[in-house]
């Protein structure tokens, strides 16, 4: 009896599990602030001037740009739609949110690609490698979006750059996942072609892997874009800024109007992104 | 002192090599090593060489080791143990840069599936050797020209593989091996994936280019035809083992054992044997300036009942009977021209069983021309009738 009494409490004591998470970003923070520090100091940077890029035409101007960028991407009828969406949002003054969140998306997007494509080549090279992000991938696929805040709070504080930390580590599984697959995918004897004409391993890579596996690659950035647009609204929950931010607030003070015209501001642009670079 | 000495050379793939090498120098055959060490035989214990300026023909069944030993040579794949010699330098010995740059500077590899960069156009395919050696842009661009003009590309530079037909795309595999000049041209089963005509048009292409340019060649079939049309010598391999070596005749004839023999079996040489091996010089010709009576008087004289019509530069016309001639001598409203008939043809390659077909039920010689139309010789039905006798095994 005393035994089963013992294993009950045991089971029963709560596992510290928190602590040691607490003790563990603790460690990190104290030990890698300079590194982070600098990578957040990046990250902003980068918004700053993409968003100092985008506000630098009249919004007309850059309403035009789109429609025309959209004509010759797709057809006439999507650059219709792009100038009356966009005209839509500059009409309802949501225009300077609207350059913060392409500016944020922007930003999520090339992070997401600079770090996700040499990640997905040098998984399709190594075994290792490829055994080591495999779960961590299936793990970041499954696990719900919100659950990334919660890092990025902790490790950068409120803010636009916890905003595109967190997207960017939701959304870059794609690129890893394609890229790799893109390259496993290139034919054994085209490589053996290029080892037996004498070609080094960046030779290999340059001329045979890489553009054999550009169609799965350009599927990856695609799908990149799709999930940093749908990290807006989410990312305002960590101080982002952009149109995701006066959803939150409407959805807090039940302004039924505000939310709206946000909400509309949100799902325009996602519309335009994913009709001018998605698939068809 | 060959171009290329391989001595002992084996390959084993699995875990367990050493081992399993050991087993086989123990005499152990590929199964009992695959069952007993789990490790598979690519090659096993082959020594050859390959004489400067020879097309030396590696034939074997699927399986038998032929990809894994050609990949050997240029050490595509990684031998377990044994030695190759190109130019009495060992390449087992080379380090990865030595290796590379030997790889530039010597070898040409032609593939099975063309192995082309889909993307890459046919003028940038053929590039690819040159840009590796890093050889200037207009040089690089001039050569590739020339390689492309050589195996009959010219015109089709700016066009992707995908545009191409698969001998058209071969053609390209081939220029890009030329392009760079290399001395050994590694080719594993080139032809392969062709449908038949254009395989005898690459191989003829092979070996008119081969006398062209003098270079040494491994080639890779699993076609005794192609073996014995293209091979200055032939191995042949089995189980990963070379079990025999030899030229035409001594393949054909001396069937070292049953595998060998069964190989060669439906090559008989009814098969062997073409056109062009047993075609006789036709002993009079009639040319266009020759009018009915020279016609006739030839065939007096010759003894014959009909004559083969040629232009000046021997372009095949046709063929005349004696009764026809006969009749243009005694009718003046009938031409000459008008009498000159059409038969059957046969090709320089065409084999005896053919022949045989075409010639049962012709009462004249059989003309053998070219592709240009010219007329090569004749064969009579006695001659291809006392070749099949001969070979005795005519009996299907
Ligand atoms: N990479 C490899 N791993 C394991 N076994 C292999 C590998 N490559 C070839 N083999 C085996 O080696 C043997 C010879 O194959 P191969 O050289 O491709 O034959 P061939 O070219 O004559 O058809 C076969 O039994 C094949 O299964
Ligand atoms: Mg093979």
């Amino acid at each position: 009896m005393i035994k089963v009494n013992n294993v009950l409490q045991l089971i029963s004591t709560k596992i510290p599990i928190g602590n040691w998470v607490e003790v563990l970003v603790n460690f990190l923070i104290n030990n890698f602030s300079g590194p982070l520090e600098g990578f957040a100091g990046i990250i902003e940077w980068m918004v700053n001037n993409f968003e100092a890029l985008l506000s630098y035409f009249h919004p007309l101007v850059f309403i035009l740009i789109f429609a025309i960028l959209a004509w010759r991407l797709k057809n006439y009828k999507l650059s219709i739609f792009v100038a009356l969406g966009l005209g839509l949002v500059f009409n309802l003054q949501m225009w300077d949110p609207l350059l913060t969140t392409l500016a944020s998306i922007i930003t999520s997007v090339v992070v997401a690609l600079i770090i996700g494509i040499p990640i997905g080549i040098i998984k399709a090279h190594s075994i290792t490698v490829d055994l080591i992000t495999r779960p961590i991938l299936d793990f970041m696929q499954t696990i719900p979006p919100f659950v990334y805040l919660i890092p990025a709070l902790m490790f950068f504080g409120l803010g636009t750059v916890s905003g595109v930390i967190a997207t960017v580590v939701f959304a870059i599984a794609p690129p890893i996942r394609l890229t790799y697959l893109g390259i496993q995918q290139v034919d054994d004897e085209l490589k053996e072609a290029g080892h037996a004409f004498g070609a080094n391993w960046w030779e290999i890579l340059m001329k045979i892997e890489l553009p054999g596996a550009m169609p799965s690659i350009m599927m990856g950035i695609n799908q990149c874009i799709m999930l940093s647009l749908s990290m807006v609204v989410i990312a305002a929950m960590i101080g982002a800024g952009g149109l995701g931010k006066p959803v939150l607030r409407s959805l807090n003070v039940v302004d039924i109007g505000l939310g709206f015209e946000a909400g509309l501001g949100v799902v325009i642009i996602a519309m335009v992104l994913d009709r001018m670079f998605g698939r068809e | 002192m060959g171009k290329i000495e391989v001595r002992n050379l084996y390959k084993i793939f699995g875990n367990k090599r050493q081992k399993a090498l050991e087993m086989l120098k123990n005499g152990y055959t590929k199964q009992e090593v695959l069952k007993k060490n789990n490790s598979t035989v690519g090659v096993d214990d082959a020594s050859f060489e390959v004489e400067d300026g020879e097309i030396f023909v590696i034939m074997g069944l699927s399986g038998s080791g032929k990809s894994t030993l050609i990949r050997c040579v240029n050490r595509l794949i990684e031998p377990t143990a044994g030695s190759i010699k190109v130019d009495g330098q060992e390449v087992l010995g080379f380090d990865k840069k030595e290796l590379r740059e030997f790889r530039e500077k010597e070898f040409g590899m032609v593939f099975q599936n063309f192995a082309l960069l889909p993307h890459r156009t046919v003028l940038e395919n053929a590039m690819f050797g040159l840009e590796i050696q890093k050889v200037e842009k207009q040089q690089r661009i001039k050569r590739s020209k020339e390689a492309l003009n050589a195996v009959g590309l010219d015109g089709w530079e700016d066009q992707y593989p995908e545009q191409l037909s698969g001998g058209m795309q071969q053609r390209v595999g081939l220029a890009r091996a030329l392009a760079v000049d290399p001395e050994i041209l590694l080719m594993d089963e080139p032809f392969s994936a062709l449908d038949p005509l254009i395989k005898k048009e690459m191989q003829s292409k092979l070996l008119d280019l081969y006398e062209e340019m003098e270079r040494t060649i491994l080639f890779i079939t699993h076609d005794l035809d192609e073996a014995l049309k293209l091979g200055d010598r032939i191995a042949i391999m089995k189980e990963g083992k070379i079990i025999q070596i030899g030229d035409h005749e001594e393949i054909l004839t001396e069937a070292t054992n049953d595998y060998v023999e069964n190989f060669v079996e439906d090559v008989n040489r009814s098969r062997v044997l073409t056109a062009k091996d047993i075609m006789t010089k036709a002993i009079a010709l009639l040319y266009p300036q020759d009018g009915p009576r020279t016609a006739l008087h030839k065939m007096k004289k010759n003894n014959l009942n009909s004559l083969f019509v040629v232009n000046k530069d021997k372009k095949y016309r046709g063929i005349v009977y004696i009764e026809d001639v006969v009749d243009v001598i005694n009718n003046d409203e009938l031409e000459f021209e008008d009498i000159i008939k059409n038969i059957t043809k046969a090709d320089p390659e065409d084999n005896l069983r053919k022949l045989f077909a075409d010639i049962a039920d012709l009462n004249v010689p059989l003309p053998v021309t070219d592709e240009d139309d010219k007329l090569l010789g004749i064969i009579v039905k006695t001659n291809v009738l006392a070749n099949l006798a001969s070979e005795g095994k005519f009996d299907q």
